[in-house]
């Protein structure tokens, strides 16, 4: 937003540009699993920006949002497994029904704050779990296998892994786009207002209430595209995509790579993923590395990779 | 109707069960303001050290008693590496920082004693049952943990509303600054709740141990429900939690038990059978919005919050 040099967003720029050329890099090398490896990334970075919206600028600490994935990919699902396959039935009603559930669930706990929140969401998304475990003719707890990608208009075709990833990585930056218009637009300052002083806000005659419920719905909307996309990618749907240590995941996304600015999901979520690769690759046992270093980031590193790259900008301008 | 009087101790059994975990959730949380997602760690943590140790002894009583102790240690010595440094943070650092420790314990566990589960056989003197009514019998184990349970519950009462320590804890929980200022030691304080949430916890782990298998992620699933009993009895509030605890062990077991029947009252026998276990796992989490929409505090708001 200032016409002067920003590291922060120089970074996001580049690792978008890196995306861009990931194809390329893969065509050169021939390593598929790198295509795997980063479209899943992509996809999740779609969730994280997703969540960043209520909770790095809303505020709003929902630990449900996992649910979103799971409810998005289950449309998808079980449209496909019922011979639906068109893309353009399967995807308006995985946002539909997303929706729906981030209005129901939203209107519920926004009349909650601070720790409630946390836990009714929280709650509420382990309740959509178990609904979805308990879907015997959709495989319940094994999942669902999806026999045939969403279709849609011919030259584009979601099988072709190179096609499927462009799709995603456009939708990443148009759903950071979204985000960035909406956060800067009058609406986006009354969310932020909001967080900052809500008391304030609703005092000079602001409904925030009614402002919250709907950027709430927008996040779990933009989550349920993340979770058609997912559905897509993995073939496959089952529980395990919205159950709640998903949600931490997507949280830890959004601290890592800083909240309440635009590219930090995207910092977080390529940082996080990466690194249980890598670590994945060092050890059999790598979450007892990584549960550690997150309580380190909490306590050393609050303002996420984000924070980091402003230091790293004010250090080098001031000398 | 025997089966009826069953399904409700059984419920009347999980809900003190719950109870455990959720006091030890509620006391951390109104005392220190700490969402502690780790709790159902310790939970787990209680579960595998009473295996091993009852292996070991051979006595189940006897390895009981020192998986008490060692997750009261295991709780302490979490709380004086990383939970001390958290006090005072935003709620979001807590969720994190223990969603991590959740992480870290659970593949310590794996490291320690392999992905396959354990199991923690029951003592014959406890493996029968014990007619409680004409007609009606019942396990004695799991009465017995309806026994134990209850008398942790009146000593958790008698703890924190009838001794000094009790009133320090409690003070603590409305004023931190101000008791410390008294010259409380509030650090040794805050070590000995968090300590003694982590035991309740353990020893609810240890307790379902021999119902259920031990494994790797027990805590998680069971630490939802805690959550959402905290939620309805009103955080910080041990009033709250075991009003809550007792409904919610009760509703779910009892959903289980007879929500097909019901259903097959209004749906046909197919609808009822595959709606069913959806539904009635639904329940609680229904009660919580139901309450969350009537006293958004909770039913018994801890004062001072």
């Amino acid at each position: 937003m200032t016409a002067k040099f920003n590291l922060n967003t120089a970074v996001g720029v580049a690792i978008l540009i890196a995306l861009l050329l990931l194809p390329l890099y893969v065509e050169l090398t021939g390593s598929r699993f790198l295509l795997t490896l980063f479209t899943r990334i992509v996809i999740l970075s779609i969730a994280a920006v997703s969540l960043n919206l209520i909770l790095g600028y809303g505020g709003m600490m929902s630990f449900g949002h996992a649910a979103y994935l799971g409810i998005g990919g289950y449309a998808v699902g079980i449209l496909a497994f019922e011979g639906i396959t068109s893309g353009f039935v399967q995807w308006p009603i995985a946002l539909l029904v997303s929706a729906l559930f981030a209005l129901v669930i939203g209107a519920l706990s926004l009349r909650t704050r601070g720790v409630y929140f946390i836990m009714i969401t929280l709650a509420f998304a382990q309740m959509a779990y178990y609904i979805v475990a308990g879907l015997a003719r959709y495989g319940g707890d094994d999942g669902l296998t999806i026999e045939k990608r969403s279709q849609f208009f011919q030259p584009l075709n979601l099988s072709n892994k190179t096609q499927f990833y462009y799709l995603c990585v456009t939708l990443l930056v148009a759903s950071m786009y979204l985000v960035w218009r909406i956060v800067n637009s009058r609406f986006g300052m009354t969310i932020q207002g909001a967080r900052s002083n809500d008391t304030r806000m609703r005092a000079i005659g602001f409904p925030t209430y009614r402002y919250k419920l709907v950027c709430f719905v927008i996040a779990g909307t933009l989550c349920g595209l993340a979770g058609a996309l997912l559905a897509n990618h993995t073939d496959f749907v089952s529980p395990a995509m919205m159950y709640w240590t998903r949600s931490g995941d997507l949280i830890i996304m959004v601290v890592l790579g800083g909240m309440g600015s635009i590219f930090g999901p995207l910092f977080g979520a390529v940082a996080l993923l990466v690194l249980e690769e890598v670590l994945s690759g060092i050890t059999e046992y790598w979450q007892i590395i990584l549960g550690p270093l997150l309580l380190l980031v909490v306590l050393f590193a609050r303002g996420g990779i984000d924070g980091l790259l402003g230091k790293v900008r004010r250090k080098v301008q001031h000398g | 109707m025997t089966l009826f009087i069953e399904q409700c101790l059984n419920g009347l059994q999980f809900g003190l069960l719950l109870f455990m975990l959720a006091a030890g959730l509620t006391l951390v949380f109104g005392i220190m303001d700490l969402v502690n997602l780790a709790h159902g760690s310790l939970y787990m943590l209680g579960a595998y050290f009473a295996a091993t140790f009852a292996a070991w002894t051979g006595s189940f009583v006897l390895g009981a008693v020192m998986a008490l102790g060692a997750t009261l240690l295991v709780g302490m010595a979490v709380e004086v590496i990383a939970m001390r440094r958290l006090y005072g943070r935003d709620h979001l650092d807590h969720v994190l920082a223990t969603f991590g420790l959740i992480l870290f314990f659970d593949e310590l566990v794996r490291l320690i004693w392999g992905a396959g589960g354990m199991s923690l056989p029951l003592p014959s003197w406890l493996n029968t049952s014990i007619r409680i009514l004409p007609g009606v019998d019942y396990s004695a184990y799991k009465l017995s943990i309806i026994v134990v349970s209850l008398v942790v519950a009146a000593f958790l009462y008698w703890l924190v509303m009838r001794t000094r320590i009790g009133m320090l804890i409690r003070a603590g929980a409305s004023n931190r600054e101000m008791v410390g200022a008294l010259g409380v030691n509030i650090k040794l304080l805050f070590t000995l709740v968090f300590g003694l949430g982590a035991a309740l916890a353990g020893l609810a782990g240890l307790m379902q141990a021999p119902i259920l298998t031990v494994q790797i992620g027990m805590g998680e699933n069971i630490l939802i429900l805690a959550f959402v009993i905290t939620v309805i009895g009103g955080i910080g509030s041990i009033r709250g939690a075991f009003v809550a605890a007792i409904m919610v062990g009760l509703i779910d077991t009892l959903g289980r038990a007879y929500f097909t029947d019901l259903l097959r009252l209004a749906f046909s026998k197919e609808t009822a059978a595959t709606a069913a276990p959806a539904l009635s796992s639904m329940l609680i989490y229904l009660l919580m919005a139901i309450v969350l929409v009537m006293r958004p505090e909770g039913l018994f708001p801890a004062s001072g919050k």
